[in-house]
């Protein structure tokens, strides 16, 4: 099978480009949306001026990202049909249903009441408007919700049958699909870190407010307040669903997990690593030692895992070479069983081709036999399964580390607020503003985690990514990459630049416009 | 809220929009005009769409590029 893999590496940059610009502006308008309700149900439940005036400032940050951002994830779904139609094809009746509910309800919850966010000031009941804001949150995050799910459905194909006849994966149950436990917990941890994004968001550039003016203490205040309690409770709830997530990786993804903690080979009561520097010459099947350093916590990955001290968690090795003892099957055993279903998809096919239907039907149940490891019929060396264990392992690794910083700031900012010491702990303030793009930062992170992590599938055992592509020119692929990272680091130009110029107005004590 | 009041809303809203709010919607509608006149419709087509006529033969081409290599 003759593969080009300079086009797969830079049809799978190109995407990753996509996704990582796509995924700047998405945080704030899941988490900045509900921080604008949550201010403006104060101003409603009050009729405090003051929080109508905090209302309208972070309603504007949040319509300048909202424009700026709008239809960047569009692209994507352009890449589907150019670069992967192979992959678009196979997935399209499992990702249509969910996409096409997302599209429908983007469209109508948000233009709807947007306009009313926007326009409805003095125009509307001041409940309606209320109402108005809430639905725009409530909608921007369900079309989170069907994109997550049908992330979810490729890193655990749940709820379909791969139909040899149409060759799409088809839907057999659509609950199945949005209660898969890979996506429920993959749409409320990319959601709670949205939330967080945007609570340091709000902290930071309060902080910087108090910072320059100390007229702006009032203002400040009263945002760091909302922000740092929305951001406290979503952090420690992100670090819950973290663990879910975690425990649904030990499961569904074991090879992922591995590569997250730098794990080679499998242990009873394996550990945690804390704090790591990986062995860079390490490669699964040597005896080198898999770190320079690392500081762990005794047994905490079986407890995640398997809610148990002593269990055994496999590592990379045992996926690669197999592992009898515990049941798990070599790399190398699944190649084969996917070269079967490979050829028995082509033989059935044939089979109809001369309308032989005995051999068909023959050929069919010997795809549907080894239909399960269809996927790693194109691999052609066990080691193949393995992704990149650095990328994943300090991606991680930092991810989790800014999670618990966080948590911590928002606890510290929130005190500070609540007792009436924040404008003087100027300390607190700088971190707090320094941490603006660490929130950001940590969202890549964790999809560097979820996609790099799940190589080399596109949909997970189905399907390499290597076989999802089209084959078009590598060319035509690269230059759409620089003509994406120049469209892209514009549209980052102009948000940062707007709103720059909308917050230092207000830091010198300017109104609404 | 009547129809009329409604729309009105945002007849007046467009009409009334700030300096900020001419300056998005003007980001809005250049970058709109990027990504669906000029990527999509110069560099982004639906290949199976554009080379094959029907499902059937769609699922033929993706099928030979699942099991005999790619066309």
């Amino acid at each position: 099978m003759s593969i080009d893999m300079s086009l797969v590496d830079w049809s799978r940059a190109q995407f990753a480009l996509t996704a990582i610009y796509h995924f700047l502006f998405v945080p704030l308008t899941l988490g900045l949306s509900f921080i604008v309700a949550i201010m403006e149900t104060i101003y409603v439940t009050t009729g405090d001026e003051k929080w109508k005036e905090v209302t309208l400032f972070w309603m504007k940050l949040f319509g300048i990202n909202f424009a700026i951002g709008l239809a960047t994830g569009i692209i994507m779904e352009f890449e589907f049909g150019t670069n992967w139609a192979n992959y678009s094809w196979f997935v399209g009746d499992i990702f249509g249903a969910p996409l096409a509910i997302e599209g429908i309800m983007a469209f109508f919850l948000e233009s709807t009441f947007f306009a009313v966010m926007f326009f409805g000031w003095n125009r509307v009941s001041k409940k309606f408007h209320l109402l108005s804001t809430w639905l725009v949150a409530i909608g921007s995050n369900l079309s989170a919700l069907w994109i997550l799910v049908a992330n979810g459905w490729m890193q655990h194909p749940v709820g379909m049958r791969f139909n040899p006849e149409t060759v799409r994966s088809e839907m057999e149950n659509f609950w199945d699909v949005i209660f898969n436990p890979n996506a429920v917990n993959k749409f409320l941890h990319t959601i709670s870190a949205g939330y967080i994004t945007s609570a340091i968001f709000v902290v930071a550039i309060s902080s910087y407010f108090l910072l320059k003016n100390k007229k702006m203490q009032d203002f400040a205040k009263r945002s760091i307040l909302v922000a740092a309690s929305f951001g406290l409770i979503t952090s420690a709830y992100n670090i819950l669903t973290g663990d879910s997530s975690a425990y649904t990786i030990v499961h569904d993804q074991p090879v992922k997990l591995a590569a997250m903690e730098g794990l080679y080979k499998g242990k009873k009561g394996a550990d945690i690593v804390a704090f790591g520097i990986l062995n860079p010459k390490k490669e699964v099947g040597d005896n080198k030692e898999e770190f320079l350093i690392a500081i762990s916590i005794p047994k905490a990955l079986s407890i995640l895992g398997y809610h148990k001290l002593d269990a055994y968690i496999p590592g990379l090795e045992d996926f690669v070479f197999g592992n009898p003892k515990y049941g798990i099957e070599s790399a190398a055993s699944k190649i084969e069983k996917g070269k079967k279903a490979v050829a028995a998809l082509k033989a059935y096919k044939e089979a109809k081709k001369a309308n032989d239907m005995p051999k068909a039907k023959a050929a069919l149940e010997e795809f549907r036999k080894y239909e399960k490891y269809m996927g790693y019929g194109y691999l052609e060396d066990p080691k193949e399964i393995v992704p990149n264990v650095p990328i994943v392992f300090y991606s991680f690794h930092m991810m989790v580390a800014l999670g618990i910083w966080f948590f911590v700031l928002m606890l510290v900012m929130l005190y500070k607020a609540m007792t009436g010491t924040l404008a003087k702990s100027k300390t607190w303030l700088k971190l707090a503003f320094y941490s603006l793009p660490l929130g950001f930062l940590a969202n890549e992170l964790g999809w560097i985690v979820a996609e790099v992590g799940r190589q080399p599938w596109a949909v997970q055992d189905l399907l390499p990514v290597k076989i999802a592509t089209t084959h078009i020119s590598t060319t035509s692929v690269m230059i759409t990459f620089f003509m994406f990272a120049f469209i892209f680091t514009l549209l980052l130009i102009a948000e940062v630049r707007i709103m720059a110029t909308q917050i230092k107005l207000k830091a010198q004590g300017g109104h609404n416009v | 809220m009547k129809v009329k009041a409604f729309f009105n809303m945002y007849i007046e809203g467009f009409r009334n929009m700030g300096k900020l709010g001419k300056k998005l919607w003007a980001i809005i509608i250049i970058k709109f005009i990027v990504l669906f006149v000029v990527i999509k419709m110069l560099f982004f087509p639906d290949i199976l769409h554009e080379r094959f006529h029907s499902d059937k033969e769609r699922a033929d081409y993706v099928l030979q590029n699942l099991t005999g290599g790619k066309k």
